[in-house]
């Protein structure tokens, strides 16, 4: 079997990433740690349960779709930006037989696979503390938390292609990830929010990850997951397509 | 006669309205060095990253190694090495790991690079520092190893977008070797430069390109006898607003640039006989043949461009 064109690019990335794994491991976990066993346990113990579950339970799924798409998005801004714009990576990469769709295609991948390992990170701790309430299904979460890296990276990718340096990023931070973390229902049902607000947070792609991830954690199936896989799907479609479109623009005018 | 490793037809192209390239036409021999001239702006790199298929022309067609672009690109691509005009190797890798990554690019196997690598680093004479990260290499060193890292695919054809500039006249001269045994291997080289010198001792043949156009080709030498008067006195020093009225009477052409009048002529004698009869007065000269400078700059102009 022959490897698929973009794989070079993603091993470009993994062997960067490799001489550094262990602070960049520690550094992309520290964070939402630290929300959850200062929240889970802070909060936890104010809060009676929420949604008849105990908070550290309920914020665990929470977390893990946080800390994917911080993995995700964090690469693929600052870490991609760095190699379009700065190092010139990318463009020493087009003088070689590969495209722009196979350099785009590497770093979606590579982005993809440093959400999944977030991910996987949080799953450990989850595993480790017992929040799990069937181990078989909380597998599960391994797939949502791929799918999840990936349409964030796609959409990460697609502000990546438009942004005039790193300061631009801020905005996609304050604008669209933190408003999103906060209303997705990371940290509580989106039930507790006015009717209008919860109707616009339905359609933002971090709640519909959630939505496949805490029933995940909690013990059951959940409900309707190949809408919200699908969902997911589009949206990582989507920025991926713009993504492409944008940084041809950019770099192969 | 054999194929062409690049030919250019009537390339054209703008930006924003403005041309950049225009009606552009080039013929590369194989085995040859071919250097692209021109002043700041004048639309070589656009014409290097026309002529890899990376952007699409408005005009003209472009055959690479014996594939259409920009549709072949790829696989025109897989033959040609190219050394760009901004650094771009990788921070975070070796020497070495430059090398290696790069060669996956073209999808050879480790075991392929392995056995090319030290030849690679020989080549760049950095066989010492083959695990030395880039940032402890000297600008000449990276050029090296970018003009290396160029060869990793064992190229056929490549393009050389000012593979000298900013470097220290030691640095450019190993580079220069560096060239000249490619070119001993059968390589082509389509090489972009403002250093003159460095054209007139690499380049079989020259295109002086402005304005997105080539107004002038042909071998250095060639250049030099039909575009210019073969000797040149440069005149400097005090007096000198004063001598340039005799100067017409000495010289085919004079030229004004700064402190300096240039005269340009085909018997210097009359000339430097009249300057030696003025030694006293401040004024001084040099006189020494023509070289492929004078002909840009007559071709071009002297003001600045940008
Ligand atoms: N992507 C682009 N978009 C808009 N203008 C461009 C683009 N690329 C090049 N240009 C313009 O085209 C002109 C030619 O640029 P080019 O880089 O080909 O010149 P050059 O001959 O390589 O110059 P230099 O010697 O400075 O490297 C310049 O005026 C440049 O600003
Ligand atoms: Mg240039």
């Amino acid at each position: 079997m022959t490897e698929p064109r973009w794989f070079p690019v993603w091993r470009r990335n993994f062997l960067v990433w490799k001489k550094l794994a262990i602070p960049s491991m520690l550094g992309n976990l520290a964070d939402p740690l630290l929300y959850m066993l200062g929240l889970g346990y802070g909060l936890g113990g104010l809060l009676q349960s929420v949604d008849g579950v105990p908070y550290l339970h309920f914020l665990a799924a929470g977390m893990l779709c946080y800390s994917v798409t911080n993995s995700s998005t964090f690469e693929t801004l600052y870490s991609a930006f760095s190699r379009m714009h700065v190092q010139k990576t990318w463009e020493a990469i087009l003088n070689t037989p590969l495209g722009l769709r196979d350099v785009l295609l590497g770093e979606l991948a590579w982005a993809s696979s440093k959400a999944l390992l977030s991910g996987a990170a949080i799953l450990l701790v989850i595993w480790g503390l017992g929040l799990q309430a069937d181990f078989v299904l909380s597998l599960a979460l391994i797939p949502v938390a791929l799918l999840t890296g990936f349409c964030f990276a796609g959409l990460g990718l697609a502000v990546n292609a438009v942004s005039p340096n790193y300061d631009f990023f801020l905005y996609y931070f304050t604008l669209a990830i933190t408003p999103m973390v906060l209303l997705g229902g990371v940290f509580y049902p989106p039930s507790a929010l006015p009717a209008w607000l919860a109707a616009g947070a339905a359609w933002l792609p971090l709640t519909h990850a959630i939505e496949l991830a805490r029933p995940l954690v909690l013990g059951h199936w959940p409900d309707r997951p190949l809408w919200h896989g699908v969902v997911l799907l589009l949206y990582g479609v989507a920025g991926f397509t713009a993504a492409l479109g944008l940084t041809r623009r950019r770099l192969l005018r | 006669m054999p194929l062409s490793p690049l030919s250019i037809h009537d390339l054209s192209k703008r930006y924003g309205g403005i041309p950049v390239v225009d009606g552009l036409n080039l013929e590369l021999a194989p085995g040859c060095c071919h250097g692209l001239l021109g002043p700041n702006g004048a639309g070589k790199t656009t014409t290097l990253r026309l002529a890899l298929g990376l952007i699409a022309a408005d005009t003209g067609e472009i055959r690479l190694l014996g594939h259409a672009l920009p549709d072949q690109g790829r696989a025109a691509r897989q033959r040609v090495g190219v050394v760009p005009q901004s650094d771009s190797l990788d921070p975070d890798f070796t020497v070495r790991e430059n090398l290696f990554t790069y060669g996956r690019y073209f999808g050879l196997r480790p075991a392929e690079l392995a056995g090319r690598i030290p030849r690679l680093l020989a080549f760049a004479g950095l066989e010492g520092k083959a695990d030395a990260p880039i940032a402890s290499l000297s600008g000449g060193m990276k050029r090296r190893l970018t003009l290396a890292r160029a060869l990793v695919n064992d190229p056929e054809l490549i393009f050389l977008d000012e593979p000298t500039t900013g470097l220290d006249p030691q640095a450019r001269h190993l580079i220069w070797q560096g060239l000249r045994r490619l070119l001993h291997q059968g390589k082509t080289l389509l090489l972009t430069t403002h250093f003159m010198d460095e054209a007139e001792r690499l380049c079989d043949v020259i295109s002086v390109m402005d304005q997105g156009r080539i107004i002038v080709q042909g071998s250095p030498r060639e250049l030099i006898r039909a575009h210019i008067e073969p000797h040149v006195v440069e005149v400097f020093g005090e007096g000198l607003t004063a001598w340039r009225d005799r100067a017409a009477r000495f010289c085919q052409r004079c030229e004004r640039v700064g402190e300096t009048l240039f005269c340009y002529t085909h018997a210097p004698q009359a000339v430097l006989v009249d300057l030696d009869g003025r030694h006293e007065t401040g004024l001084r000269y040099l006189h020494r043949p023509a070289n492929l400078e004078d002909v840009f700059l007559k071709l071009t102009g002297r003001d600045l461009r940008d």
